[in-house]
Formats: structure tokens, C-alpha cells, sequence
């Protein structure tokens, strides 16, 4: 193990003050020394056997996979016709299904960039996990603006290619911006989570028993060594993705909700759709990682880095987007009545009194009613009713879509047109398909990566404080010892 | 040296960027010895090196060779190299495009441009005997578009609904196509040979087992025919029948006037016209012309309007357009007529009802400029007491003529059809030739006809499909479409029309003259030489003249009927269910009454295996597909019934299940049900759509009876329904005002207009160039009658998508026909809106399309571009109006029936699945237009280029024009007060416009005009999708 140059470590060393000694609950449970903790991560990749509720969820989740494949076979074949869309609802789950999966990719790198910058210690245990989700999360949204096309085979004509026609895209449409908007967010994303895998890669590499799995691991791991200059330089790029990815977490959802707010539909233009719809995103963001890391920590015994300190912070960010979110709520209906725009005073009192009403008022449950629980303790303290309320959060979040979309779109300005909307079997085919293949992709990474990052986890250990200077000594993967 | 440089850029490339070499010395010595023409365009030329030769040849002097191999294998080469791999790899992957032969005409046929220009035709089509002129279009030999003919009285350059959709019943794929004996294929020939045993079996007693069946027939031809069939077998019979028939007119005017006559109205000096009953809007005899006289005086600033009362049944487009209308029962019509004639006779205001009083006195100011107009599904004697009342009124001569009948044999056909029931019972008919229609479905139930028709020896049907008769049948035989036949038909007023071909049969379709003229032993005489030799005995004089005229023109001048003077009987008819068809007293234990009347979509069910006729919306209810029983709001909250459930209907101890639909506007206690539906074979797209209400048309209750019980028996039958929502919601949509407020405020529509000024927009307004499109649609004018609707659907080739996807709202039509109501739901006023693109100049669509699918031309069209168009929908969510329509699946498959391929214009891109598509104002009859007016050297005229919607209008509501042009009719209109744009608040410039409706109700009785409509079961639209 080469010993890291002085100072390579520094962003990370004042972060280190929010560990154990500290009053507050842990973000690493005390007793772990640089070795336990690359074990204990390491192992769970390393080991030979795959432990049975893998197989079953992995399972489960690729016949989910398979179900998407039927859907998007089908849909290919036969045309959205299959799907509920109609005429005064020309988006329905296609639309409804990218927003939801593109809200819940924004938790990932949230807490990777922003938190990093902000210096938010705990981020460490939960960051590589998030950052996977919010990858495979942009994946799922990445589909369905291709799938909702009526001729998906020509959806390259949204990018600014050269071509004979010498045609562009029509800059004007916010859908032109969406493209940029997500393909940057999904790039800057894989990247940064990519980065950060690199250390965690030369650890498994150095570890990793068979030969295969060396090779395989030491190709990821781009030769690193752990060199004081590696890490110089690594720590460097590491804050400049940081530093980019965190505009970017705000523009994408700003820009999905120009696709709405640019239109005349009433529901949909409304200037209080970017912030509102940002933090709608990171609200289901953290939900869905909660939602999967309790599962996650119990089945995996990671209680210990994964602590209750990481729900807790987690369910008070949760807490705040969603008084957000009931702040949009709350201003959406007034501003339709001081607006004195008839269109918009119809709109909401459609939402609330009319056929979806339904869905209105299970969305006010879902998204602001049960999250006020979080206010007390003991909820946010405890994995089990914190899972069901963030499970509660995924629901009404996908509702809050469903209102937004549908509702607006089926009742807008001429009667005549009015009509109803509802998912046929292959929307949900979707849904669930996507839901599968997100799952699938989940169940390799944690077979598969490190979920937790190994090399700064070490960080979190108190042998890492090293006297006088403050600054921490993680015990690196050399490689070249 | 640089001079010469930059004057041969061409050899550049080849000679490399080195400058030739020029020796100047030998230059000067070449010019001084030089005779001649010295003249020399570059100093390399001069110099005339070999290195300048081997340059000027394309040949590379042997340096820049050198040069070119250093180069060598470049990028771009590899690049190019790389991408005709690829695209060879990828030609292996294509499909092999079908052999396809193309063979020039061998003799070039007069007239035929191949893929240029179409030629018309005159032609007429009959319904229900009557015919319309239609100019057909043709492109290349195949029929595509009907168009209304100018010079023909029933048409004045309109069409209707059943004109527009011919076309697709030419080409229905699922046609009869071949001749049939016992179900097996036979040809022609060995029809003629039965037809010849028939013809000799049945001489022997005069032809008494022999009956003729058919249609009401007004083609001279035929009846002259028959006539001598009659002659020779004297003992022979001719019934017609035809289940929407007017017996019931003929009947009244028998009792009126003592003899069968015409009552043919003429609306132009009517100031007053009152409607018993009478659907003149949209149905009937001469229908588009009585809509053309009536539109004309609906227009508020064109003069006096008239006023229109309707005291009807069942609500109609008539009735909906009417300024008073008063729903009663079927039972109470003829007492309401005999209390109005009694009282126009009398000339006293001696009735309290405030209508009836309001009425009287409108009807007494005004005789000689009223009509009173009596539906045919009415009781002869409220026939004869509206010829009394129009008589007292001296409204005869005046707004209404009495012609000899157009029909060829004007009689009881509901007597003859039953005493050829009886006969067939008592088994003294042994041949039965059934020449068009289908009576086996469409004759009365307690007639049992399909039983008795067992009991005849030799039954022959000849029909265009392989129909409900046609299986009851020994022969069937293929009728030729009218568009593949000769014959002759009148129209209304007596006009005589030749039939004439756009194409030869596409199934050796054979017509009724030919039948009939193989029983009379000329089996060899075609249609063609019958038609003719019928007429050369008629045109006197010059009579190859007269036949080109006539097929030119497509009316036979002076064949009007004459007119006759006949004095109406004042005596008051004999009582109540007195004629044939009456209000029947069926017994049945209910207490409702039913209503039956023709489907106004599919009529007597002849249409049901049309597309378009079936896709198109019913006027009032918007259901498409299906008939249903309908009931008023109360009726049906009163019984407990929601739209969709299923009803038993009994009546008279016959029973049928049918859908129910609420209908505000029927008379309580009555449900009103459409015959035409229900048929068992009528093809693949109009078999076992909704149910057949002939099983429960009896004939002593053939347009109303008492004593209907209904039953829910569970269960929904879903309905697709245009339109779940029929209610505006207190919103500007349709502008409308009574003529009082109208005089007081012409500008009534600006009321409450919202519309942003334009100095706000941050834009610059659009550079106008030669020519910025726009529309004009008159509310006061437009009756909603559906034309346009159908005539869009048959320009532009869209396709008919089917009940499930209509449920999905999913329908393509291009424009479509909005219906509100307002007021009341026991009597409400209705509202139609047709609503095509509006063509915004701030178009929401464009904005948002990401490829740049829809965009903008330079002379204000939204353009679609179909190529171009990925499907996001995003245009649809955004466009306010909602004319967007998507192909969620591959729709335009159904032109790849071999059939219907030959339906579709030529002129229009058929659009792929995943493609938006909407309204185009018609640009492809915009482009030949300015074509043509190029190719001439002049300015396009004002009214030269008419969209398919605002030609078939028989209305003239749609008006469409050049807004740049300061004298064109479509400016002119958008300068009257009355002209808005829809949705005008949001911005979006509409280059379509409506002008606000008003109507003209009597003072007396004028309320408000209601545009909101309280919320009802209506409303419920969850239900739907």
C-alpha cells in the first residue's frame, strides 16, 4: 500500500469532523478499522455465493424485465394505439412515466454533487448507491420519450445531426431541450458515478480471488494506483463533475417542467412549474432511496453504515421538498383563482370536484398529509414506518404526474373536445416493466459494484484522524504494495 | 501571374494549387507574330504549355500526380468509402419492391392526362327514388369525389350525406360480387335462361303468380319498362315499397286535394315557416335546395330573416335550428294541427296556449309569405290539414307549388306490400323478382315477410350486396352501383337526370333495366340502349344534341313536372289514425310511447356497411356505429335508466334489446328509436351494429305507437360517442344572439370578448405576401347538417377507424361538427359549430413541435408536414381547438384493399401510423388553383378555389377565400360585426372565423337565448373510454 500525499485528501478532511465523536447519531457505527470496513463492503461483492433473496428479487425483477420487452415488441408492432392516449389526452403513462423516473433520478446526484459541496459527511454510505439508482432511473425515463413517438424509429431526428435536408430540430419545442437537458444529465451522471467506482474497482481488483473477476475489475479500474498523484488529480476531477453536475440537477427538471409550462393548456402554463417540479424530483428521489436502502441495509447487515443518522437526514430532506411541493400545490390553486382566468379556475375545480377528483385528493394524502409524520422523531427514526411512508411518497408523486398530465389535458378549453383517459394493460405493462428492469439493474450493481464506497467509508473510520493535522490517512488500495 | 491564377479555378483541383508555369519572353514573342482573332482568356492559355493542355483535359500532368497519391486515401475517401459499405450492406437488408409494370396507353385516351388533371362527370344518384345531380370526379377512370351539381334543382352545387359516401359503396369490398344461384356462382347467361323459364312458365295465365318488387322507382326508363312487363303479363303485379316511404304524403294529399300531387316548397318568399314534423333541413325531398332558400334569409344583414317554428317529435336538425320549437308526443301532433287549422279557419285567437296564439298571429300576418311544411313520418290527416291551413293561409302559388308527382307511380305501397304478403301467404305468387332494396329486413314485422316469402317458387334479388333478402333468395344477383350504370332518375320537382357510368361494373354488376328486360325477352338490350331508346322517343328534334346535352349538363331541360292547380279540401279529414301507418293503438301494457324514424346517418340500413356513414356522428346525439333507444332526461331518471344500459322493448308482444341513450329534447314517456341498424348481413363493418328496430315496426304502427313497455334487463352496451360533452360551460364558444339584440348591438360577439390587443405581442407580425388564406364560417347560416364533414372525410382520405377507436376518442374526421345545448333539458336550444383548423397566425402547435413538423407557409396555412413528423403529440396537447388527429395505428391500411385503394385521392399523401395530421384548408385544390390561374397569366379569382367542406355546404355557411385581397367575400365577412374568432383570448390569430348566430324568434315568445345548460346525467361521461 503506497502511503497518499499530504493534502490530495483535503476536501475530504474537514468533511471528516462530522464522524462518530460527535454528538450526533453515527454515520458509521463505531469498532471499524480501515480493513473491516473494505471487508465487510468488499465481501459482499467478492463472495462466491450469492445469497438467496438475490436470486428471488433478481428473478422477480427480470420477469418484470421480460414484461417490458413483450410491451415494447408490441408497441413497436401495433403503435401507441395500444395505450389509453386519445384525443384530448395525447400523453398519458408514456409522458407520466418519464417525469416520475426522471424525479427519481435526481436523488443520486443530489446528494453526491450537492452534498459534496455542501460537505455533508454522512452522504458517504449512501452516494455510490444513489448515484446508481439515479442512473438507472434516468435509463427507465430515458425510454419513453422514444417509446411515446409515434415513429420511434425516426427519434434521431430530434438531435441536430447534419443531414441532406439540411433540416434542425425546431428549437423553439421545450421537447428539444429535454433531450439535451436529460442526455446531459445522464452523461454527467454516469461519469461522476463512474469516477467515483474507480478506487472501489482497484480494491476489488486487489482483492478479488479468481482471475476473471481481476482482469474484469482491474479494466474498471484504469490502472489506478492510489499514487498521491492519482489521488491529486482524481480529488480534482471528482469536484469539478461535482461542480458540474450540480446545476444540472436543477436544470433537468426545470426543463421537463417547461414541457408543461411552456404549453397553453391551463394546468400546465404556470411559471411556478420549475422550482416546483425540482423539488418534487428530489422529494421522490430520496424517497425511492429509501425506499430501497432499508431493505437493502437490513438484508445486507450494513446497519452500521448505513445508519439511522442517514434516514433520519434523509426523511428531514424529504420533510422540506414536501412542504415545498404542498407550497406549489397550495399556490397552483391560487394562483388559478387570482388569476381571474376562467380556463384556470375551471381546471382546478375539475381537479378537485371532477371525474379525478380521486386522484387529486390521493395525491394531498400521498404527498402532503403522510410526510407530516416525519416532524415527529420517533417516525424518522424508525426504518419501518419510514419505508411505508416513502413507498406512500413514490405512490402520490407518480399521482401528482397523473394530475398534472391527464387532468389538465382532458377537460381544456372547448367541451366539446372534453374526454376521459385511462392506462390499458400495456401501460402498465410499462410501468411495471420499467419498474422490473430498473430493479434488475439494481440487483447486478449490488452483486456486482461495491454499493457503498469503500474507499470513503474509510474516511468515516477514526483511524483515518490522524493527530495535529486533522487531516485523515485512509488506508488506500495500493494496487503496487 | 495572379490574374491567371484566379481565372482558371477550375483546374485548380487537378493541377494543384502550384500556378503553371509561364515562360513571358515567349509569351511577347507569341503575341507580336499572332494573326487574327488575338484574343486569349488567361496568360496559361497564351502560353499554351503542355502542362496547360494535359490541365484543360482532365489528364494530370505528371507532378501533380505525384501530388495526387500523397493525398492519396484521404478522410473524406475513407469516409465515403465506408458509407457505400454500409448502405450496400444495407440494401441487402430491403424488402424487393413488387414488379410493377408501366405501359404507356397504347391508343391515348381523349381527354386523360395520366396523373394530371381529373375530369367530371354529371351523373345523379337516387335515395329513396329521388335523385340528386352530382358532378363525379374522375381520375383516370376511377371515380373519387362526388361534387353537387350546379344546374340540378335537388342539388344547386351541395351534396348531402349519402352523396358523399357513394364512393365508399362503390367501392365497399364487401359488394356483392358475383351472380348466385342457391349459393353457388353462376354466370349471367344462365341467368337469362330462367329468366327466359320464368318468362315462360308465367305466360301461361297472364302472369298472375308474377310479382315485381322494388324500390319507389322516378326513373322514366324503368317505369316504361315495367309498364311493358305489365303489358305482357297483364295479370302481373309491381309493389315498391320502401320503409321510409311517403305514403303518408301521398295520403294526405289525396284526402287534401283528391288526387296524388307534389307539394313542392320554395322558401325564397317564405317569411314564416312553420314545421309539422318535417326534417326539410336534412332529409326528404328536395332538402339542399330548401336549405339553400332557408340559409339564405338566416342571414341577419341579407334582408328580412325568416322565422322558423318546428313542432316536432323527435329532435331533428331541423328542429334544432328552428327559433321556436315545441316538442310534443306523436299522439298529440294531429290535434295540435287540427286545433291550428281550426283556428286559421276560424281567425280567432281562440286558444290560451301562448305558442300556439304567438303562431297563429305570425302565420295570419303573413299569408301568402308562410309555409307549412308536414314530415313524412306524419298522419295523412295532418298532411291534409297543413294543405288546409297553407290553402286558408293563400300561401299555394306563393311558397309552395303542387306538381304532378316526380315518382314514376305514386300509390299506397304499404297496401300493396301487404296484400303481396297475402298473396305469397295464400300461395298464389310463384315468382317474386325483387329488384333493389331489402325487404326481408325492412318490412313490417306483423307482415312476416320472410316466412310468406318461403311460400314462392322462384324468388330473384338483385342488390349491391349479399344482403338479409339476397340469402332469403333463390337468384341474387349484383346490382351495378349507380356510378356503374345507366339509367335516368327525377329529381323532387320532376327533373330528369341521366344516370351515366364514371366506370365500367367491378363485378359484372347488372342494373334493374336489365333484369327486367330479360323477363320482357330483349335479355341482349343493354342499359345503355334502353336508356337511350327510352329517351330518343322523348327529345324531339335533334336528338344526339340533346343527349350530349343532357349527359353534359346532367339534367334534361324542361322535364320539370307541371304544375297543377288543385283546390285543398277546407272539410276538416276524417279522425285520428285514419290513413295508413297512423299513430297506431298497438296494445302492449307499457305506457310509452315509440317513435320510429330513419337512421339520419345509415337511412333505411342500405348504408350500414358504409364506413363513412357509419363513422359519421348522429347530428343531435354524436353517437357513431350504433342506433339506440332514446329517452328524455326525465323519462329516463324516472325509470331508473343510465346511458348504456340495455332495455328490453316490448311492444305489441314483440320484443328487441337495445342500448339507451338520453336525448333532452324528446316529449317525455317517449322513446325514440332508429331503423336501420341491427343488420345480420350486411358486411363486414355493418353487420351487428346496433339492433334492428323493424322487429318491433308493425305496420299499423309504422311511425309511432302506444303501449311500448321497456325493462332493464342489466348489463351496458357501450355506445361511442363523438361528443361526451354537450354543454358549454358558460363559455364564448358559440356566440349567439336574438335578431332584437342583434339590431340593438350588431357587434353582440365582441361582448365579452377577451382577445389580447396586438401591440402586446413581443413578435413582429407575419410578412404578408401574396396571398394569407382564410375561412369564414356563418353560425346564423349553418344548419348542421354533416355535409362537410363527410365531403372532408371523401377529399382527403381519411380513414374510418371503428367503433372501439371512436370510444377512445380516437376519430379522424378533419372537421367536425360541435353540438351544444342550451336552455331547458325538457325543450333546449341547440348550437352547432363546425370546427375545422383555424389556421392560427400565432399557431400554439408550431411552437412546440420539436422537429419542425408543422410550420407556417408564407400565405398563412399551418402546414402539416407528414414526412417529417416523429408522432410526440405534443401539437394536439397544445392546439386549443383539438382538430389535431393522430394515427395511433396504421388507419390507412384499409386502403390497401384492392378496392379501396381506388377510393383514394390521388392528390392527398395517404398518412402512415404514428403521423398527426388535420385540416389543411384543402391545399391541394389551393396549388392547382394557382396553377392553373398561372398557367392562364392571372391573378387567382375570389371564390375560384372552394375547400370540399364549403362546396358541399348546401348552406353556403363556409366561405373561404384570400384575406389579402380586399374585395374577396372571405374579408368582407370578417369586417361584419358579427365575425369572431373562437378562443380570441388566447392569442392565437385564428385565420378561420365565425360569424355570431342569430336567430329570429317572435317577440311574443322571445326569452333570452340560453348558451348555458344546467349540469345533467349528460354530463357523465365517466363512463366513456
Amino acid at each position: 500500500m503506497s502511503e497518499r500525499g499530504p493534502g490530495a485528501a483535503e476536501p475530504r478532511g474537514q468533511a471528516g469532523e462530522g464522524a462518530a465523536p460527535r454528538g450526533k447519531a453515527a454515520a458509521l457505527a463505531p469498532g471499524y478499522t480501515f480493513a473491516s470496513v473494505s471487508d465487510k463492503i468488499g465481501q459482499i461483492v467478492l463472495s462466491r455465493r450469492t445469497p438467496r433473496f438475490w436470486w428471488i428479487g433478481f428473478l422477480l425483477s427480470f420477469l418484470l424485465v421480460m414484461v417490458l420487452l413483450v410491451s415494447i415488441t408490441y408497441l413497436f408492432a401495433r403503435g401507441v394505439g395500444i395505450w389509453g392516449n386519445n384525443v384530448p389526452v395525447a400523453w398519458g403513462f408514456d409522458i407520466l412515466n418519464f417525469v416520475w423516473w426522471i424525479g427519481i433520478g435526481h436523488a443520486g446526484t443530489l446528494i453526491s454533487a450537492i452534498l459534496l459541496l455542501l460537505r455533508q459527511q454522512w452522504r458517504t454510505s449512501i452516494n455510490r448507491f444513489a448515484e446508481a439508482m439515479t442512473l438507472f432511473a434516468v435509463a427507465q425515463a430515458g425510454l419513453f420519450p422514444i417509446l411515446h413517438l409515434g415513429r420511434p424509429w425516426l427519434a434521431y431526428w430530434l438531435l441536430p445531426y447534419p443531414n441532406t435536408m439540411a433540416l434542425w430540430p425546431q428549437w423553439r419545442s421545450p421537447l428539444i431541450w429535454d433531450v439535451f437537458a436529460v442526455s446531459t444529465y445522464a452523461i454527467v451522471s454516469a461519469l461522476f458515478w463512474y469516477v467515483g467506482l474507480i478506487p472501489d474497482m482497484a480494491t476489488l481488483r486487489d482483492r478479488a480471488k479468481s482471475k476473471p473477476f481481476q482482469m474484469v475489475y482491474g479494466m474498471i479500474a484504469l490502472g489506478w494506483r492510489g499514487s498521491a498523484r492519482h489521488w491529486q488529480r482524481y480529488e480534482t476531477a471528482y469536484l469539478l463533475l461535482a461542480g458540474l453536475a450540480t446545476p444540472l440537477v436543477i436544470s433537468v427538471h426545470t426543463v421537463v417542467s417547461l414541457d408543461f409550462a411552456v404549453g397553453i393548456v391551463p394546468g400546465w402554463h404556470a411559471t411556478i412549474f420549475p422550482p416546483y417540479f425540482v423539488a418534487g424530483a428530489i422529494y421522490a428521489g430520496f424517497a425511492m432511496v429509501l425506499t430501497l436502502a432499508i431493505p437493502l441495509r437490513k438484508v445486507y447487515g450494513l446497519e452500521d453504515f448505513i445508519t439511522l443518522r442517514h434516514l433520519q437526514n434523509m426523511a428531514k430532506i424529504m420533510l422540506a421538498t414536501g412542504l415545498i411541493v404542498g407550497y406549489g400545490y397550495v399556490m397552483e390553486a391560487f394562483m388559478a383563482w387570482y388569476s381571474g382566468n376562467p380556463n384556470e379556475e375551471f381546471l382546478i375545480w375539475n381537479r378537485m370536484t371532477g371525474p379525478y377528483a380521486h386522484y387529486y385528493w390521493s395525491l394531498i394524502f400521498c404527498n402532503i398529509v403522510t410526510p407530516q409524520l416525519l416532524w415527529f422523531k420517533k417516525v424518522r427514526s424508525n426504518p419501518v414506518t419510514l419505508w411505508f411512508i416513502a413507498m406512500v411518497i413514490n405512490v402520490g408523486m407518480w399521482l401528482e404526474r397523473f394530475v398534472i398530465i391527464v387532468t389538465s389535458l382532458h377537460r381544456d378549453f372547448l367541451p366539446s373536445s372534453w374526454g376521459m383517459y385511462a392506462g390499458t394493460i400495456w401501460d402498465w405493462g410499462l410501468l411495471f416493466g420499467t419498474i422490473g428492469l430498473f430493479l434488475a439493474l439494481l440487483f447486478l450493481f449490488i452483486r456486482f459494484l461495491p454499493m457503498i464506497s469503500i474507499f470513503e467509508m474509510r474516511t468515516l473510520v477514526p483511524e483515518a484522524e490522524v493527530e495535529g493535522e486533522g487531516l485523515p490517512a485512509p488506508k488506500t488500495s495500493g494496487g503496487h504494495a | 501571374m495572379s490574374a491567371g491564377k484566379g481565372a482558371l479555378p477550375v483546374h485548380a483541383g487537378a493541377g494543384g494549387a502550384e500556378p503553371l508555369p509561364i515562360d513571358f519572353a515567349a509569351l511577347s514573342r507569341r503575341l507580336e507574330s499572332e494573326r487574327g482573332r488575338g484574343l486569349w482568356r488567361s496568360l496559361e492559355e497564351l502560353a499554351n504549355t503542355p502542362e496547360f493542355r494535359a490541365a484543360l483535359q482532365g489528364e494530370p500532368s505528371a507532378k501533380n500526380l505525384e501530388d495526387l497519391e500523397l493525398q492519396g486515401f484521404d478522410r473524406r475517401d475513407l469516409f465515403r468509402f465506408l458509407g457505400v459499405s454500409f448502405a450496400l450492406a444495407g440494401m441487402t437488408a430491403c424488402t424487393r419492391q413488387p414488379a410493377e409494370k408501366i405501359v404507356p396507353y397504347v391508343r391515348q385516351p381523349e381527354e386523360i392526362i395520366p396523373g394530371g388533371r381529373p375530369l367530371y362527370f354529371a351523373t345523379a344518384m337516387t335515395v329513396s327514388g329521388l335523385a340528386t345531380g352530382l358532378l363525379v370526379e374522375s381520375q383516370q377512370g376511377r371515380p373519387t369525389k362526388a361534387e353537387g351539381n350546379p344546374l340540378h334543382p335537388a342539388s344547386l352545387g351541395a351534396t348531402d350525406l349519402y352523396s358523399q359516401a357513394a364512393l365508399y359503396s362503390l367501392y365497399d369490398p364487401d359488394r356483392s360480387q358475383t351472380l348466385e344461384y342457391l349459393d353457388e356462382i353462376r354466370p349471367w347467361i344462365s341467368f337469362l335462361g330462367a329468366a327466359r323459364e320464368i318468362a315462360d312458365a308465367e305466360r301461361g295465365n297472364g302472369g298472375a303468380g308474377l310479382r315485381i318488387l322494388t324500390e319507389t322507382v322516378s326513373s322514366p326508363t324503368l317505369a316504361s319498362q315495367l309498364a311493358g312487363l305489365q303489358r305482357a303479363f297483364p295479370a302481373a303485379r309491381w309493389v315498391q315499397w320502401e320503409p321510409a316511404g311517403r305514403d303518408n304524403a301521398r295520403a294526405g294529399a289525396r284526402l287534401a286535394f283528391g288526387r296524388y300531387v307534389d307539394v313542392v316548397p320554395d322558401l325564397t318568399a317564405a317569411d314564416v315557416i312553420l314545421s309539422l314534423g318535417c326534417d326539410f333541413l336534412a332529409c326528404g325531398p328536395g332538402h339542399l335546395s330548401l336549405t339553400r332558400q332557408f340559409s339564405a334569409r338566416r342571414r341577419p344583414e341579407s334582408g328580412a330573416m325568416n322565422r322558423l317554428y318546428v313542432v316536432e317529435t323527435v329532435p331533428t336538425v331541423t328542429g334544432a335550428n328552428a327559433d321556436h320549437r315545441l316538442p310534443l308526443s306523436s299522439a298529440r301532433m294531429e290535434a295540435f294541427a287540427r286545433e291550428l287549422a281550426a283556428a286559421v279557419r276560424q281567425g280567432g285567437a281562440s286558444t290560451g296556449d301562448p305558442f300556439l296564439r304567438a303562431l297563429l298571429e305570425d302565420l295570419r300576418a303573413h299569408r301568402g309569405r308562410s309555409a307549412v311544411l308536414v314530415g313524412d313520418e306524419q298522419p295523412p290527416a295532418v298532411h291534409a290539414v297543413g294543405h288546409a291551413v297553407n290553402e286558408a293561409l293563400g300561401n299555394f302559388g306563393r311558397t309552395l307549388r303542387t306538381t304532378e308527382p316526380a315518382e314514376a307511380f305514386p300509390t299506397d305501397q304499404l297496401a300493396a306490400l301487404r296484400s303481396l304478403c297475402a298473396d305469397m301467404d295464400a300461395g298464389r305468387v310463384t315468382t317474386l323478382v325483387i329488384l333493389g332494396g331489402n325487404p326481408v329486413f325492412t318490412a313490417p314485422a306483423d307482415f312476416r315477410f320472410t316466412e310468406r316469402l318461403q311460400k314462392v317458387g322462384r324468388r330473384v334479388h338483385l342488390s349491391l350486396e349479399k344482403d338479409e333478402t339476397s340469402a332469403a333468395c333463390h337468384w341474387h344477383i349484383p346490382e351495378a352501383h349507380f356510378l356503374e350504370s345507366w339509367s335516368d332518375a327525377r329529381a323532387f320537382d320532376g327533373t330528369a337526370s341521366i344516370v351515366q357510368p364514371l366506370i365500367a361494373p367491378l363485378y359484372d354488376g347488372r342494373t334493374a333495366h336489365e333484369v327486367v328486360a330479360a323477363l320482357s325477352g330483349s335479355p341482349e338490350t343493354s342499359a345503355y340502349d334502353l336508356v337511350r331508346g327510352y329517351w330518343q322517343t322523348r327529345m324531339g328534334g335533334d336528338f344526339e344534341g340533346s343527349w350530349r346535352r343532357a349527359l353534359h349538363d346532367g339534367v334534361i331541360a324542361g322535364t320539370a313536372s307541371a304544375q297543377v292547380r288543385v283546390q285543398a279540401n277546407g272539410a276538416e279529414p276524417p279522425g285520428l289514425a285514419s290513413g295508413p301507418g297512423g299513430t297506431g293503438g298497438a296494445a302492449g301494457g307499457g305506457d310509452l310511447d315509440i317513435v320510429f324514424r330513419p337512421d339520419p346517418r345509415i337511412h333505411d340500413g342500405r348504408f350500414a356497411n358504409n364506413g363513412w356513414l357509419q363513422e359519421l356522428p348522429h347530428p343531435i346525439t354524436r353517437l357513431t356505429w350504433d342506433n339506440a333507444a332514446l329517452l328524455s332526461l326525465s323519462t329516463a331518471s324516472r325509470l331508473g335508466i343510465a346511458k348504456e344500459d340495455i332495455l328490453e322493448l316490448s311492444l305489441a308482444g314483440r320484443t328487441v334489446r337495445a342500448a339507451a341513450w338520453v336525448e333532452p329534447g324528446l316529449p317525455d314517456a317517449t322513446v325514440l328509436v332508429h331503423f336501420g341498424y341491427g343488420r345480420t348481413r350486411a358486411g363486414r363493418l355493418g353487420s351487428g351494429t346496433g339492433f334492428n328496430a323493424y322487429a318491433l315496426r308493425s305496420s299499423d304502427a309504422l311511425w309511432s305507437g302506444s303501449g311500448l313497455a321497456i325493462r332493464k334487463v342489466g348489463g351496458k352496451h357501450p355506445l361511442a360517442c363523438t361528443q361526451l360533452h354537450q354543454n358549454m360551460e358558460g363559455r364564448e364558444i358559440v356566440r349567439a344572439a336574438n335578431l332584437a339584440d342583434y339590431a340593438k348591438d350588431p357587434g353582440f360577439v365582441h361582448e365579452r370578448e377577451k382577445e389580447p390587443a396586438k401591440a402586446l405581442s413581443l413578435y413582429p407580425e407575419y410578412p404578408s405576401h401574396t396571398h394569407a388564406w382564410g375561412m369564414a364560417i356563418d353560425l346564423s347560416a349553418c344548419v348542421g347538417c354533416n355535409a362537410c364533414v363527410l365531403a372532408c372525410q371523401a377529399e382527403n382520405n381519411i380513414p374510418v377507424v371503428g367503433k372501439d377507436q371512436v370510444r377512445r376518442g380516437r376519430e379522424m374526421h378533419w372537421l367536425r361538427i360541435d353540438h351544444y345545448y342550451g336552455g331547458e333539458p325538457a325543450n333546449p336550444a341547440h348550437f352547432f359549430q363546425p370546427v375545422p383548423c383555424m389556421h392560427c397566425e400565432n399557431a400554439p402547435c408550431e411552437l412546440v413541435c420539436p422537429v419542425g413538423a408543422t410550420v407556417h407557409s408564407a400565405e398563412g396555412l399551418n402546414d402539416m408536414v407528414y414526412n417529417r413528423c416523429v408522432g410526440t403529440k405534443y401539437c394536439q396537447n397544445n392546439c386549443p381547438y383539438k382538430v389535431r388527429r393522430f394515427n395511433f395505428y396504421h388507419y390507412s391500411t384499409q386502403f390497401r384493399a384492392p378496392s379501396l385503394k381506388m377510393l383514394a385521392n390521388p392528390d392527398v399523401t395517404v398518412r402512415w401510423r404514428g403521423v398527426m395530421e388535420k385540416c389543411t384548408y384543402c391545399v391541394q385544390r389551393l396549388n392547382a388553383g394557382k396553377i392553373a390561374a398561372e398557367v392562364d397569366n392571372r391573378p387567382l379569382r375570389d371564390g375560384e378555389v372552394t375547400p370540399a367542406c364549403a362546396q358541399a355546404c348546401p348552406a353556403e355557411a363556409i366561405v373561404f377565400g384570400d384575406l389579402a385581397d380586399p374585395d374577396s367575400r372571405v374579408r368582407r365577412l370578417r369586417q361584419n360585426p358579427r365575425a369572431y374568432s373562437l378562443l380570441a383570448e388566447l392569442g392565437t390569430r385564428p385565420r378561420t372565423t365565425y360569424l355570431g348566430q342569430v336567430r329570429n324568434p317572435n317577440p311574443a315568445l322571445a326569452k333570452p337565448l340560453p348558451t348555458t345548460f344546467p349540469p345533467t346525467m349528460l354530463d357523465d361521461e365517466t363512463g366513456q373510454k
